[in-house]
């Protein structure tokens, strides 16, 4: 391989990171739809019998029980596996209507500016002064307890991200040569914003979006992980990490394996989303 | 920075605490299960049930409620709290010094650990230790901070225990302090024993808050210092003869700090929300263990007054870091 130039090389490992990512999301996509076919057991099936079960690599497992059981004797594998599906739909539903209302708001508080940027700044700034985390428990806690609710908590919560970058994406953009040259041919400035503006911001904004993904993954996961997300008998990532928990001392793992489910899925939406923000800049691209 | 200056910021304070309390408010009173019905005793009667809600206001129209309610926020009063029955603002001010002394030392250790891998990766970059700092942070960025308690509890308190996984303070001590800052206390009056005990308790939580910061600072001020280094006032210094080390720590450090600043603000509202996960798991007696135990009882008034007591840390926060943001860049300081 010939020398390669500093920028070349930024570019390189980008393209792995966002492949790697991108395959390691692909997989978890795979999971989640395939789940039926390839958990061993039924997630919610107990089995008192044969509770805390460990591992294939620990003493005391049994064959049948790859990662073990939890306390209700229910298969640890199965749970994970399931549990990918509320983690994906969580994360694909959230981050994309998030991004939504962020960027319609970010778009025409930017483009318009006025009383309307006002209105939208003041929001973001009063958006910005709640704890997330205490808000998000709260919300769910007002809607009450479900998939849905998780999604609306996370698009009230976080449509202020995007909202805030798009707006200053905007702002900048409206300034450049091109926009001027746009109105002066006499382009409408639904047709401007749509079609001029909304390409150049698109970069970053899919950015955000993957690494939104991975903030819904962790959201999920804590509002689980409190007892507000989906219905208990549902299986997640976060619940299970409530669950180990109760009994860390004498089944460590049943707590860690859901952990590292996490930690690999948030891995892989962080290292999609920047490698895609080297891949689409468009001065690293050339 | 001036006066006026300061003055114009502390004016625009008052809109968006004005708007978080609204927002707090009405969203709180759509909560389904009423408040009233979790704290009557069996056998109540509907004479008892109307006068308890007489007597918390809970009779009202919302708006009036909320006037009501704001009046009394204006004159420092935030009620009594429901499931607590003691006064709201009596409880958080117990509770808070708890939570501030943890978030200053998240703080804290975020600050020296970013910059000092910063620093690390700046001066040896391109060579393996800035691929361990990416590394490094890149990792921590994508586990959040409720996550490393988890793994710290697993780790040192189940694993290998070494450390206390729970509390503030080992339960056998008796205290004689005087205020709820245990840890400046017991410093400044020269109690080792006590405030060995405290660091101990501390430093899990302190470390899995400041972890995800810790990252952001690392990244952004890697980036700048980066940027700073190829500057002609660093050429400047380096043909002057100045050591490397001087170099960057003197010269550059300061310079490269200004985004990094400006960036903290908002990282900052995440570490000081992280507290209520954290101070949960680690049992952490904090106003964000507390509101977790608020909403699950649905303690209205004590969720309002710590929801307001968090927007206040933060926009305090906020206004000390864009100070400092004006101190340091001479663009804007001379504005």
């Amino acid at each position: 391989m010939s020398e390669l130039t500093p920028t070349r090389r930024v570019h390189l490992s980008s393209l792995i990171r966002a492949w790697i990512g991108g395959i390691v999301i692909g997989l978890l996509i795979l999971i989640a739809i395939l789940a039926p076919w390839i958990a061993p057991h039924d997630p919610l099936k107990q089995d008192l019998f044969s509770g805390l079960m460990a591992p294939f690599w620990l003493d005391n497992h049994d064959p049948a029980y790859l990662l073990g059981t939890d306390s209700l004797g229910r298969d640890v594998l199965s749970r994970l596996i399931y549990g990918t599906q509320v983690a994906l739909v969580v994360a694909f539903i959230a981050a994309s209507l998030a991004a939504l209302l962020g960027t319609i708001l970010g778009l025409l508080a930017g483009y318009y500016g006025g009383w309307l940027d006002t209105v939208v700044s003041r929001l973001v700034e009063i958006w910005m002064a709640f704890p997330p985390v205490l808000l998000s428990i709260v919300l769910v806690a007002v809607i009450g307890t479900g998939l849905h609710s998780v999604v609306i908590a996370i698009v009230i919560i976080d449509w202020t991200r995007f909202c805030r970058v798009v707006r200053a994406e905007t702002l900048v953009q409206r300034e450049q040569e091109y926009i001027s040259s746009a109105v002066s041919i006499g382009f409408e400035r639904w047709t401007i914003l749509w079609r001029e503006i909304l390409p150049n911001v698109l970069p970053i904004l899919v950015t955000l979006l993957t690494l939104e993904m991975g903030i819904a993954v962790i959201v999920e996961a804590i509002l689980s992980f409190v007892g507000l997300s989906v219905s208990s008998d549902q299986a997640t990532w976060g619940g299970l990490i409530q669950e180990g928990r109760q009994y860390v001392h004498s089944a460590w793992w049943v707590m860690s394996l859901p952990m590292i489910c996490i930690i690999v899925a948030v891995l892989a939406f962080n290292a999609f989303g920047d490698g895609l923000r080297t891949i689409l800049d468009p001065v690293m691209r050339r | 920075m001036s006066f006026p200056f300061l003055l114009r910021r502390l004016v625009l304070v008052i809109p968006t605490l004005i708007g978080v309390s609204i927002i707090v408010f009405v969203l709180l009173r759509v909560v389904p299960g009423d408040p009233i019905m979790m704290m009557i005793p069996p056998g109540a009667t509907e004479d008892d049930i109307d006068h308890l809600r007489q007597l918390y206001g809970l009779d009202k129209p919302i708006f009036e409620q909320y006037f009501v309610w704001f009046s009394e926020v204006l004159k420092g009063d935030f009620g009594t709290s429901i499931s607590l029955r003691q006064d709201v603002v009596e409880l958080i001010l117990s509770r808070l010094p708890a939570t501030i002394e943890l978030a200053v030392a998240a703080m804290f250790i975020s600050v020296i650990l970013g910059a000092s891998l910063a620093l690390f990766g700046t001066f040896w970059s391109n060579r393996w230790p800035e691929t361990i700092v990416d590394g490094f942070a890149g990792l921590n960025q994508a586990i959040p901070d409720f996550l490393w308690g988890l793994i710290f509890i697993l780790a040192f308190g189940v694993l290998w225990p070494l450390l206390p996984v729970s509390g503030r303070i080992d339960p056998r001590i008796s205290l004689d302090l005087v205020s709820q800052f245990y840890i400046a206390e017991s410093l400044i009056r020269g109690q080792f024993s006590v405030f060995v005990t405290l660091i101990t308790h501390m430093i899990m939580p302190a470390i899995a808050l400041a972890l995800p910061l810790t990252a952001v600072i690392a990244r952004s001020l890697k980036a700048s210092l980066r940027e700073t280094m190829t500057q002609d006032y660093i050429r400047m210094a380096q043909i002057k003869g100045f050591g490397p080390w001087r170099v960057l720590i003197v010269e550059a450090l300061r310079n490269a700090l200004i985004p990094t600043v400006a960036l903290s603000g908002v990282q900052f509202n995440f570490l000081l929300g992280g507290t209520v996960l954290i101070e949960r798991i680690f049992s952490y007696p904090g106003i964000g263990n507390m509101s977790i135990g608020a909403v699950i009882d649905r303690d209205l008034p004590l969720i309002q007054g710590l929801i307001i007591t968090f927007a206040i840390l933060f926009i305090v926060t906020n206004l000390v870091i864009d100070m400092s943001y004006r101190t340091l860049n001479p663009r804007v300081r001379n504005e």
